[in-house]
């Protein structure tokens, strides 16, 4: 049974369908890595998935339970099994890093605080973050700040992690520490579902490649396959125009 | 000028200057106990009309309606109503109360929309971190949002306020005994209206002058705080 299993799913902004019968499956352990062109439909899976954006049909099955949207009660479960890391950090800007990786498992998740904090100590470490606690998100760098809202969705302990562009804002000397960290997740056995442009990184890291295009999936595979062989010409197209330089 | 000159020391009298005080206690209190509870209900016009859901479409349009409308009506015509809706269910109602429901309907309907500024400053990307963290609405109100929105909301409601200090001056037209309608029964015993209004002038800016200064203070203090500042984001 796939741990993730996203099933003819489509979404739509008004009128504009972005999701056009998406079918996609994660197996638990394993690293997916969305690519394609800006506009194709990869962010919004993201969205889709932890309900920021709606879907208008398909399903979305995590471990064997269909999640119903419109259900306040199974769209919270799914919430909690699924953290998504986002291209800005959207961090909490009136929080230190402390609190911002700590008040949704206190708070929502309703855990003991001190069980947390020494929980989130030890993730911030991990992150190289031991020193800035009590620092504010503008006081940090793109990279930490990204390497925060790591730990805050890692804090959250989820089954499965969703990446979305998340070193995409970094100036390119931060990237790597960033990618260290994500590294070092997938080596763990953490299920994640990464929207990334960084094509060296996604096939060294994913165990799967999902070329996306105009909000359908073009070509599927192991990334040697879809990166370095394309079979569809636009796939051939898209990874022709990236790895040329 | 000697008509005026000669009536100072009996002007100054301790009776007439206790009279004053008690005009500005009654101004002051009529302005921060109408602007508090003003701003509580403002808050929850404002979490109403943010609601999401076609449920609560009826309650939006209310809440929007109530804006839109107490915006646009003079406040001393708001008062004038109050006073005679309330006239016409409850014999000798307190004009004290009549007053102080009249400056809440209309710092109601001003303080919304500085609120709803405030929360609609703060970056969506904030609150889909939030919401995508199970964050409920309250929770991300509480948690997020308003700590996030304080600097955008409070100067300008503190502006408001000192500016309603002077307005308050409309419900001496129905009798409640705050600085101006004082300064008119004074003028009345036979003071002479230059030196009394010159005095009730000069306590209006008393009052409003330090409050002007501490949502300076305030304002710049807000703005040099790195951590509460909202963060723009792209949209």
């Amino acid at each position: 049974m796939p741990h993730l299993d996203i099933i003819d799913l489509n979404a739509s902004y008004g009128s504009v369908g972005v999701l056009k019968g998406v079918n996609l499956s994660v197996e638990r352990g394993e690293v997916v890595s969305l690519v394609g062109p800006s506009g194709s439909g990869k962010s919004t899976l993201l969205r889709v998935l932890v309900g920021l954006t709606p879907p208008s049909g398909g399903r979305i099955v995590v471990d064997g339970t269909t999640i119903d949207y419109r259900s306040k009660s199974s769209l919270k479960a799914a919430r909690d099994r699924m953290a998504i890391v986002f291209q800005q950090y959207n961090l909490f800007q009136n929080m230190d890093v402390m609190r911002n990786v700590t008040i949704a498992p206190v708070q929502i998740k309703g855990r003991q605080r001190a069980e947390v904090e020494a929980d989130a100590t030890k993730i911030l470490a991990r992150m190289g973050l031991a020193d800035k606690h009590h620092s504010y998100p503008d006081q940090l760098s793109g990279g930490q700040q990204q390497r925060v809202a790591l730990a805050r969705a890692l804090a959250l302990k989820p089954e499965i992690l969703l990446l979305d562009e998340v070193t995409s804002a970094l100036d390119p000397e931060l990237v790597n520490e960033v990618l260290d960290a994500i590294r070092a997740l997938a080596a763990e056995g953490m299920t994640m579902l990464i929207v990334s442009h960084e094509m060296a990184f996604v096939k060294e890291v994913s165990s799967k490649v999902v070329m996306m295009d105009k909000g359908q999936v073009v070509e599927a595979g192991p990334p040697r396959e879809i990166i370095d062989a394309p079979k569809t010409d636009r796939a051939k197209e898209f990874f022709g125009k990236i790895l040329r330089h | 000028m000697e008509r005026i000159i000669a009536q100072l020391p009996r002007f100054f009298s301790p009776e007439n200057i206790y009279f004053l005080l008690q005009g500005m206690a009654m101004t002051l209190t009529l302005t921060i106990v109408g602007c508090v509870l003003g701003f509580l209900l403002a808050f929850i016009i404002v979490y109403v009309r943010q609601t999401p859901g076609w449920w609560a479409v009826p309650m939006r349009l209310v809440a929007i309606a109530y804006v839109e409308i107490f915006r646009r009506i003079p406040f001393l015509v708001v008062t004038y109503l109050v006073l005679f809706f309330i006239a016409a269910f409850v014999k000798q109602a307190s004009v004290f109360v009549i007053a102080l429901v009249a400056i809440c309907i209309y710092s109601t309907a001003y303080t919304a929309d500085i609120i709803r500024g405030g929360f609609e400053s703060v970056a969506r990307q904030q609150i889909e971190a939030a919401t995508a963290m199970n964050f409920s609405r309250w929770q991300t109100l509480t948690k997020v949002i308003m700590p996030q929105s304080w600097p955008v909301i409070l100067p300008p409601a503190i502006v408001f306020m000192v500016s309603f200090i002077k307005d308050t001056s409309l419900v001496s037209q129905v009798g409640v005994f705050e600085l101006t309608f004082r300064g008119k029964e004074l003028n009345n015993a036979g003071f002479s209206g230059v030196l009394v209004f010159g005095t009730i002038a000069l306590l209006y800016f008393v009052m409003s002058y330090p409050l002007t200064r501490f949502g300076a203070w305030l304002e710049q203090r807000l703005a040099a705080s790195r951590h509460h500042r909202p963060q723009r984001q792209l949209r």
